[in-house]
């Protein structure tokens, strides 16, 4: 296991790595650059202006010696200045990670919550009434364009009912923990209603395969009551691909959920990473992404490892 | 399972049912404002944006501004110095060039917000500041013009400038920094100066205001929050609170208006015009909707360069071709006004006496015809070579505004047998590159921002056209070159006596409408969608924000 963790640690390291250059690469292709959007603000700003900024942010070097410098300077710890927040990245990041984390965590928690009892209990009973029932429930949460519901709640629960607020994080002065919670409502909600569909399916699916294995069939030969043979026997095996797909929805928890963040006006990584990088922040969108980026493969690792509690069978070495 | 619903259902119940939002109306002394964007840095001087200057209207002000009516007052200085009170002097620079010294006095009352007397130290400092190459200050032209200030007492300088210009007295970007707090950062490394500012490393310390509030809360990306200054020196603001709520989404803002969780939405930074007309139709009997025309001119430039669009009488027929008055009354409802040339109406140099182009198909047909665009193939004009009278108009994609009236256009010079591709880019693109290196092929539709009386002279003179020898440097994207335009543009900015400069200004416009290097299009009005009991917000329709006077905002009848 040990051999396995440390080969899988190079091979991050080595994914990070590559994803550095290819994302500062990709931005350095983008046309225009921070001084442009800076001209663009302000029309009296001169060409000599433009000359002397570019040089103060480093912006005349080449796209690969500037990586260079980034990339030293990263491996001593110092991971720069957001250029758009005027404030070391990490300050700016470890916040808007808080928001996102507490926003994405609460909404994929609720999701398997609901997701997981329903697939189980749909596979139990396949083409019933409650199954048909489930899988369009699933469907519908799939197909709903996230914006479109977003702004749907926010029309019902906030502007025609007023129960809600309709967006923001509660001023900090205002109400503690019980007036944050009243502004992570709807956002939730969005989140859940839009991923709780897919989670359900892949639990169906995965349970009406495992209900179809000899060892079921044995286990019930065996005297074993439904629900044994349903959460002991079948759910363990049907927890496989699920566990896959958690594990990607994992480095999503971090990355942000943009659509969402814009329309509730939730200040999170998706919405800061997007800004940073239409906003030519080098620094911010390099190590939100790569943050990001690391969480996945770390998601990717515990599902292995989660793989082999699952299934005897399996085993690192 | 079943207990976990039952809770998790509880408390939802309990959150829905909890104090339902408190409308605004009923805690007047509050107003939360929606803007569209969240500023990047709190420091005046360094990488500008609408959203800070928005934001730090309500806690600085600066010597001197353009009011409501386009009108240079002193905000923070006692008297405006001009020439004729003999505050302003003209004088030769060491060098022999024409220069002038103006003297302003910075008002006894300014204290910053930790009491501290606003000095001439600030000034001095912030000319340091701003002359430094590795402040990271953006546009230092001012700074390098202001050679010389000489301090005559805690609250007196003059200020010696190394040109004569008819704004010699306008330091309106001479934001002052609070040299007690600032200096330390400063002068610890000029070059990180930019990353050690006081203005982000702790934006809520009161020392770095002086006007009628303070930024007590900052939620980076979401909100700020502004408490009243005790230190202010005039008239006491209404609000105890002010929250600036950024909602980045144009419907979600409507939608926290609609249901309280915000009580206005600025209009220097929030719906569109097309958005706000829609708004005003479905919900106009509940907020007071202003449209401000301003000095945002949208138009279709043309690449000069092009052998098709350098004959003039192309380019007019192009504009007679349009019905600029029914686009402007069908898609806004005639809340923008129609431009002739780049000067606003609202400005004083506009002239009225220059040649317009009403739409005539007719004329626009025999113009073409006379330019040699003879041949009628499947409804599209030829020449006699057989070559097709075929442009491309390029935009910002997904600003539907400038896209439906991109629509419109192409299906107006369809009619007089030109045939128009249209083929936009992202913002990023189409500014990054396509407009700023002179990419477009024929024409590039987009607006200028300017200034009261602003000399055109990056936008108009021969010597900015952008190329690679200059690096792309200027902002003249039509290559549009006219001796007698650089001869006016050199002229006006120097002209003290305004009515000369008045004649100037005419004649320029008058060359402007007869060349034609873009169709003017229209001014861009700014929709302030306000509380009906909210008063005293007066729109500017310049650079400068409402806020700026935040004091005269109070609740007023219902």
């Amino acid at each position: 296991m040990i051999r396995f963790l440390a080969g899988r640690t190079v091979q991050a390291a080595s994914v990070l790595l590559l994803m550095s250059f290819v994302i500062y690469g990709l931005m350095g292709l983008m046309p225009g650059d921070p001084i442009d959007l800076m001209i663009s603000a302000d029309p009296k700003m001169t060409s000599e202006d433009a000359v002397r900024l570019r040089k103060l942010y480093g912006l005349d070097q080449p796209i690969t010696e500037r990586y260079a410098n980034w990339l030293a300077a990263a491996v001593g710890g110092d991971l720069g200045y957001s250029r758009l927040y005027a404030k070391p990245v990490l300050d700016v990041l470890f916040p808007a990670l808080g928001n996102t984390v507490r926003l994405l965590a609460i909404s994929f928690l609720l999701s398997l919550a609901i997701a997981l009892p329903m697939g189980i209990l749909a596979a139990m009973r396949p083409y019933s009434r409650f199954d048909y029932s489930v899988n369009l429930a699933a469907f519908a949460g799939i197909s709903v364009p996230s914006f479109w519901l977003a702004l749907i709640l926010i029309i019902v629960f906030s502007v025609t009912f007023n129960l809600l607020p309709a967006g923001g994080t509660g001023t900090l002065s205002e109400g503690g923990i019980w007036e944050t919670a009243r502004y992570l409502v709807l956002p939730v909600a969005n989140l859940v209603i839009v991923s709780v569909g897919g989670h359900t399916r892949y639990t169906r699916a995965a349970m009406i395969e495992a209900l179809r294995q000899d060892y079921i069939r044995t286990a019930r030969a065996k005297g074993a009551g439904p629900a044994r043979v349903v959460l002991k026997h079948a759910l363990r095996n049907a927890m496989i691909p699920v566990v896959t797909i958690i594990a990607l929805d994992f480095g999503m928890l971090f990355s942000g959920a943009l659509i969402t963040e814009t329309i509730f006006a939730s200040p999170g990584m998706g919405k800061l990473i997007f800004d940073a990088i239409m906003g030519s922040d080098f620094n911010l969108a390099l190590v939100g992404l790569l943050f990001a980026t690391t969480l996945t493969l770390v998601g990717n690792l515990l599902a292995d490892i989660a793989y082999a509690r699952l299934d005897p069978r399996i085993s690192y070495r | 399972m079943l207990r976990l619903w039952t809770a998790a259902s509880i408390l939802l119940l309990g959150l829905c049912a909890a104090a339902p939002l408190q409308a605004a109306e009923d805690s007047k002394d509050e107003l939360v404002i929606g803007i569209a964007q969240f500023p990047s840095t709190f420091q005046p001087n360094i990488d500008p944006s609408l959203a800070k200057t928005y934001v730090l209207a309500m806690t600085r002000r600066p010597f001197t501004i353009y009011d409501k009516n386009w009108k240079l007052v002193c905000m923070l200085c006692t008297q405006l110095p001009t020439i004729e009170n003999g505050l302003a002097k003209p004088e030769k620079t060491p060098e022999g060039k024409r220069g002038i010294a103006v003297t302003y006095t910075i008002r006894g009352d300014a204290t910053w917000g930790d009491t501290v007397p606003v000095t001439t130290r600030d000034v001095l400092f912030t000319w340091k500041v701003g002359r430094h190459p590795k402040s990271g200050v953006g546009n230092m032209e001012f700074y390098r013009s202001l050679y010389k200030i000489d301090v005559r007492d805690e609250r007196t300088f003059t200020l010696h400038f190394d040109k004569l210009t008819f704004e010699y007295n306008a330091i309106n970007d001479f934001n002052l920094l609070p040299a007690h707090l600032e200096e330390t950062p400063f002068e610890s490394g000029p070059a990180e100066y930019k990353n050690r500012t006081t203005f982000d490393g702790d934006t809520t310390n009161e020392g770095l205001y002086f006007g009628p509030y303070l930024i007590s809360a900052v939620e980076p990306g979401a909100h700020m929050v502004l408490e009243p200054n005790p230190t202010w020196w005039g008239p006491k603001p209404h609000f105890r609170r002010i929250v600036v709520r950024v909602i980045g989404n144009t419907a979600a803002l409507e939608a926290n208006l609609l249901s309280g969780s915000i009580d206005m939405i600025s209009g220097e930074l929030g719906l569109t015009m097309d958005q706000a007309l829609t708004f005003e139709k479905r919900h106009g009997h509940k907020f007071r909707i202003l449209y401000k025309p301003g000095l945002v001119y949208e138009h279709v430039d043309f690449n000069l360069d092009n052998p098709l669009l350098k004959d003039v009488r192309v380019r007019r027929a192009l504009i007679l071709g349009l019905d600029r008055e029914a686009i402007v009354s069908q898609l806004f409802a005639n809340r923008q006004p129609v431009a002739h040339t780049s000067v606003n109406p609202l400005d004083w140099v506009y002239s009225d006496e220059v040649p317009k182009y009403p739409f005539d198909p007719w004329e626009a047909k025999r113009l073409l015809a006379e330019a040699g665009w003879t041949v009628m193939r499947r409804g599209i004009r030829h020449d006699k070579a057989g070559r097709p009278l075929k442009i491309e108009i390029m935009t910002t994609a997904g600003n539907r505004a400038r896209e439906l009236v991109e629509q419109v256009l192409q299906s107006y010079w369809k009619r007089i047998g030109v045939d128009v591709r249209i083929k936009n880019q992202p913002a990023r693109v189409f500014f990054g590159q396509t407009v700023t290196e002179r990419k477009f092929c024929c024409m590039a539709m987009y607006a200028w921002a300017s200034t009261p009386e602003n000399v055109p002279r990056t936008v108009l003179h021969s010597a900015h056209i952008p190329h690679e020898g200059n690096n792309f440097a200027g902002q003249n994207y039509t290559g549009y070159k006219n001796a007698e335009m650089d001869d006016l543009i050199e002229m006006i900015e120097v002209e003290l006596d305004k009515e000369t400069r008045l004649g100037m200004w005419h004649r320029l416009q008058e060359i402007y409408a007869t060349d034609l290097p873009s169709i003017p299009l229209y001014f861009r009005a700014t929709p302030f969608v306000l509380p009906k009991w909210l008063e005293g917000v007066e729109p500017t329709g310049h650079q400068y924000p409402s806020t700026y006077w935040i004091e005269n905002w109070r609740p007023g009848k219902r």
